[in-house]
């Protein structure tokens, strides 16, 4: 969800997120439940619509992807040995899909319209929770992965240039420091902008 | 223009003075604020949106009291920090500036049309669906920028903007503050962006030791530098001549 929505006209994109939202769960689940190769395969061709429906350009796709086929590299495999073939195959189907859909949500959805809808959902709980604090908490946890990643690569950089490379302690202690000093600032910048009610 | 009011404020962390007692009002159109590091200026900028709140005295923004009712002067007065990064929240730069105007409350056709005319005004329409935390130094503070004042504030603080900037993205921010029509406040040790402005304020030691427009202000706490840098060689020079 890190910066990989990809703007675009189609029907995909213009439908509501909550929309979008309770379409993925509805496929996801009835995904999880199939155990008939031949339907999975007419599952396929669905998907296969929706994306083509999305206009998504397929190398953003892929790179979804790829992290899961180091998953399928080692799952399939043991399912293959284990259970047979036609499990295997179910399996890497049912988690291919599902990936493919997730990723057709993220690249038409901005964040933005993702925490509009969490909002919504979480309307009817107001009396117990606040629903827009619950979404800057998640705008926040998801900032705060390029943000730590930034931290530590440029901690990586002072330990190489200090010839420290061996010691995780010349890792560890300045990240956990300068991650909770970027709290802090991020916490002050919220404030400025409005946001500490 | 609106009324910054400082009436004998003092601040201290940690047992130590950084503002004392400091009286000013500031209603030009652009103040600047400079100072040694430890001389109280950002403590002092941090305090007209209420960031930090004096131990003694009190800030008013528009007759507003600033510890009381700090919701309201945060409407008015909008903030720049020194590093752009820890100020972008959303994922994308649209989403980014679009993010101030949630507690807005606005229609959604309302809130697009203030978001393009924020982006354009800073010359990020073109950048406004990539990922914030991907763009450069000068284009994430020029984001900053954006994302505060697509809120309208009527007065800008910024606490050395355009410090952590090359020299190009620097001239390119500076440029940017000059032409805001919103009452500007900026602390910041590049004393060139200072030299249009209505009036600068000297920080010495938590004090104001200087408060005229810039042609009397800057060459006085170059001065100041100066002096300073004598009393720091003197010290070398009696450590080296010790020395064995």
């Amino acid at each position: 969800m890190i910066g990989v929505f990809h703007p675009g006209g189609s029907l995909v994109h213009r439908a509501p997120a909550l929309l979008k939202l309770g379409l993925l769960a509805a496929l996801v689940t009835a995904i999880a439940l199939q155990h008939s190769v031949l339907v999975l395969a007419g599952a396929c061709l669905v998907v296969a619509g929706i994306v083509a429906l999305a206009r998504v350009p397929l190398r953003l796709l892929w790179r979804q992807l790829v992290p899961l086929l180091w998953l399928l590299a080692i799952a399939v495999p043991i399912q293959l040995l284990v259970a047979g073939w036609e499990l295997a195959v179910t399996v890497a189907l049912r988690l291919l899909l599902a990936v493919v859909l997730a990723g057709v949500y993220s690249l038409t959805t901005p964040v933005t319209e993702t925490l509009d809808a969490a909002q919504t959902l979480l309307r009817p709980f107001r009396r117990w929770i606040d629903a827009d604090r619950v979404g800057l908490a998640l705008a926040l946890a998801i900032r705060a992965i390029p943000l730590l990643g930034e931290i530590v690569a440029e901690v990586l950089d002072a330990r190489r240039a200090r010839g420290a490379e061996g010691s995780i302690r010349a890792v560890a202690v300045p990240v956990i420091v300068r991650a909770l000093r970027t709290a802090d600032h991020l916490g002050e910048a919220l404030v400025a902008r409005g946001l500490d009610d | 223009m609106s009324a910054i009011v400082f009436e004998r404020v003092s601040r201290s962390f940690d047992g130590r003075r950084v503002v004392d007692d400091v009286s000013l009002e500031l209603v030009e159109h652009r103040i600047g604020i400079v100072g040694a590091n430890g001389s109280g200026k950002s403590t002092l900028a941090r305090m007209i949106n209420g960031l930090v709140e004096p131990d003694a005295g009190r800030v008013l923004v528009d007759g507003l009291d600033v510890a009381k009712q700090g919701r309201e002067v945060r409407r008015r007065v909008g903030f720049v920090f020194t590093n752009a990064d820890t100020q972008i929240v959303m994922p994308t730069v649209r989403e980014d500036v679009a993010f101030t105007l949630r507690r807005h409350r606005l229609a959604p056709a309302e809130a697009n049309e203030r978001v393009d005319a924020a982006l354009a005004r800073f010359g990020l329409t073109e950048l406004a669906e990539r990922p914030a935390h991907r763009l450069s130094g000068g284009q994430k503070q020029l984001l900053a920028l954006a994302s505060v004042l697509v809120g309208h504030p009527a007065i800008l603080v910024a606490d050395e903007p355009t410090t952590l900037l090359d020299a190009r993205n620097a001239r390119r921010v500076a440029r940017h503050l000059a032409g805001l029509d919103e009452q500007l406040v900026v602390v910041s040790h590049q004393l060139e962006l200072l030299d249009d402005f209505d009036r600068v304020i000297v920080m010495e030691g938590g004090r104001v030791v200087c408060d005229d427009v810039p042609a009397v202000a800057l060459p006085r706490y170059r001065e100041l530098i100066d002096t300073e840098d004598e009393a720091d060689d003197g010290v070398t020079d009696a450590a080296e001549r010790t020395r064995p």
